[in-house]
């Protein structure tokens, strides 16, 4: 998994309660068996006027105009700024594949749905959870200001903003390790295959109807 | 020191590890694997020279994207028109056959939509934890295990190693007590409650439902009932075990038998909240306030009793949820004040791991019986869970009923609920669904879904509009 450090990029205000993982990516796009190239089809039926198709040429159907992302001013945003119960619904990785490819590396929300929260840590975009209010903050200054960008620093637990004030935030100690580490799970867990392999055996002695073949 | 809760049990049961920060390793017992969130985890361990740790523990069956026609059906594989939907489905079974994961193929019998399989198989068992890379796993919850849906990253986590990196959640309770009014399902239980917490209710819980009408349903209810836990923000939703537990896991294929069957019965009947368990929230609901409910808008959490009016924004005094209700009505093409009632639909579907199983069918089948569909619908069609609810069903007569009342009797898989198939509900058209998530664009682009029981949507279907089908009920039990 890539590092997160610090980031510091434009901030892009996604106006929306309980925005939904479909919403992030329609399923059409589920059928790839790669994790890549999610990013021309993130918020797909908001971001174009028409349906599109795995196969559709992106880059010649109409745009719709008014929403945030096709709108000057955000171009090359990389820090999301949402609201309450971001990606909530199905569990589809393909929601941060997508912001991941698209190039957002930051969220920032009062609250998120725990599985889409989890996926993004696989994935090196940081979740941040602020605050109602200070959300709403942020969202007045965004809307105020063309090119407002925010530094937000992994290690600090801060976010900068464009005046030089300072936003403290909260994040699991575990997975701010991983993160700024770039550390591979899969690899950590099986540090543990000692006591796994243990932890196995006593509960196959214990409960042996769970280790019949499926 | 008060007792424990039925989560605080099966958390404890499969701890392998505690770290100081609060994140635990949580030992898997069970996985179960789809088309849709697993190629990218196989090819994950492909490119790290990975094997499963236990391929024995996981099961699969393609369900999100194959097709429910017999015509593309009955030619397998090669049958499947859409080349993107092949290529996956093909992927599935060549990673499944590569490590050694028992596949129920798309012409199994035992096919069908993986949260209506494993309880089925008996793959699901009580005190097990199970995963799925699919949110819907909650279901699972019903028999007593503890079930949650997680990404892709984390299917090949659990591939990788039988385990799960976890922090513990909080533990609700929602109880609901009273007696059940007549014509009212599980389906407008959850619906009900959904309503009342909201979307986002559940975050960070894991739901035990209890209570007398809780414990007076089926095991094919409390699928209904757990299946949505997710709807309302919990990753996963529990049900205590009791005597209709066990009597619905004997004799299952993949279940233990005799004398084991036996054993682990005994084990299975502790895993209930302790009399003195602490609950972080409990909310309680009376079933007497439980009439049929029917979704107005565009998240599970916007419902109304059938008797009652889609909203006004202009009367909501929070102003972001107000926001909320005008977007809503905006996609749903709705007035304010509008009566459900008055709500006109073009299709009904009548499936999806919240309503596909037997019992689904045999209640729509009841309220179509000797109807016709009306003349304004342009789609009727269930789509029944796995080939055996299908075989259950056909045994039963029920497709003959559903097809002379005009519905179209279809193939196994999740068809219109997520509608990655070729069965898309068109832009603007209005469907009433037994399925779980009335999101903008779900059930096809520009679809406007409305949430309902399976009794419900067959109510529908005859009148073109959405009815009280208690009334219907009454009706038929008149005549």
């Amino acid at each position: 998994m890539k590092a997160f450090t610090v980031h510091t990029g434009l901030a892009m205000p996604l106006d929306r309660a309980n925005v939904d993982t479909d919403f992030i990516i329609p399923k059409q796009f589920l059928k790839s068996i790669k994790r890549s190239g999610f990013g021309v089809n993130l918020f797909d039926e908001h971001r174009y006027l028409d349906k599109g198709e795995p196969d559709s040429v992106n880059s010649q159907r109409p745009l719709n105009k008014d929403f945030v992302l096709n709108q000057p001013r955000y171009q090359g945003a990389s820090v999301l700024l949402a609201r309450e119960n971001f990606g909530c619904g199905s569990s589809r990785e393909h929601a941060p594949w997508a912001l991941d490819d698209f190039g957002f590396r930051v969220v920032i929300a009062p609250s998120y749905a725990d599985i889409f929260f989890n996926n993004c840590f696989k994935n090196g975009i940081l979740p941040i959870v602020l605050d109602k209010n200070l959300v709403d903050q942020l969202f007045k200054e965004v809307n105020a200001a063309e090119g407002y960008t925010l530094t937000v620093n992994l290690l600090a637990q801060s976010i900068t903003r464009p005046d030089g004030s300072v936003i403290h935030f909260e994040v699991d100690a575990f997975r701010k390790h991983c993160l700024l580490n770039g550390l591979d799970d899969i690899g950590l867990t099986l540090e543990d295959a000692a006591a796994i392999r243990a932890f196995e055996n006593q509960w196959r002695e214990k409960s042996p109807w769970y280790f019949r073949s499926a | 020191m008060s007792g424990q809760t039925l989560y605080d049990k099966l958390w404890d049961s499969h701890l392998v590890k505690q770290r100081d920060d609060g994140t635990a390793l949580i030992y898997i017992d069970r996985q179960l694997i789809h088309e849709v969130t697993s190629p990218q985890a196989f090819e994950g361990l492909r490119l790290t020279g990975r094997k499963p740790w236990r391929a024995d523990a996981n099961l699969a069956t393609p369900d999100h994207n194959i097709p429910t026609t017999k015509a593309e059906r009955s030619r397998g594989l090669e049958g499947i028109v859409d080349p993107v939907s092949r290529i996956q489905v093909r992927t599935l079974a060549d990673n499944c056959r590569e490590y050694g994961i028992t596949e129920l193929d798309m012409n199994d019998i035992r096919q069908g939509i993986v949260h209506v399989v494993g309880p089925e198989q008996g793959a699901t068992l009580p005190g097990m934890t199970i995963v799925c890379g699919d949110s819907h796993t909650s279901t699972h919850g019903a028999l007593g295990a503890l079930a949650h849906g997680i990404g892709t990253s984390e299917v090949e986590h659990v591939l990788a190693t039988q385990c799960l990196m976890q922090k513990k959640m909080k533990n609700m309770l929602i109880r609901v007590d009273g007696k059940l009014n007549p014509g009212v399902t599980a389906k407008d239980i959850v619906l009900a409650i959904i309503g009342e917490i909201g979307t986002a209710g559940g975050t960070g819980y894991t739901i035990e439902f209890g209570g007398d009408v809780i414990r007076s349903l089926s095991m094919e209810g409390r699928m209904t009932i757990c299946n949505m836990a997710i709807e309302a923000g919990a990753r996963a939703g529990l049900i205590a075990v009791d005597q209709t537990t066990i009597d619905y896991i004997r004799g299952r294929p993949m279940a233990p038998q005799g004398d084991m069957f036996s054993r682990a019965a005994e084990f299975w009947k502790t895993l209930v909240s302790d009399v003195d368990a602490h609950f972080d929230r409990v909310v309680v609901l009376d079933a007497a306030d439980i009439i049929p409910q029917v979704t107005w808008g565009t998240s599970p959490e916007m419902v109304a009793p059938v008797t009652g009016f889609v909203p006004d924004p202009d009367l909501e005094k929070d102003s972001s949820r107000a926001d909320n209700i005008r977007q809503a009505l905006k996609y749903m093409g709705l007035k304010p004040g509008t009566a459900i009632k008055d709500i006109k639909l073009d299709v009904v579907f009548i499936g999806s791991c919240t309503n596909s199983r037997i019992e689904d069918l045999r209640a729509a089948a009841a309220v179509v019986k000797g109807r016709k569909v009306a003349s304004s619908i342009e789609l009727a069609m269930v789509v029944p869970g796995s080939g055996l609810v299908k075989q259950q069903a056909e045994a039963e007569g029920l497709d003959k009923i559903f097809i002379e009342a005009g519905l179209e009797w279809r193939e196994p898989g999740c068809s219109m609920c997520l509608a990655m198939n070729a069965d898309q509900l068109p832009a603007g058209k209005h469907c009433a669904s037994t399925s779980n998530r009335n999101f903008e664009g779900r059930q096809g682009f520009g679809g406007r879904t409305h949430l309902v029981s399976p009794a419900m949507a067959a109510a529908a279907a005859i009148h073109g509009h959405f009815v009280d089908v208690r009334d219907i009920l009454l009706d038929t039990a008149r005549s």
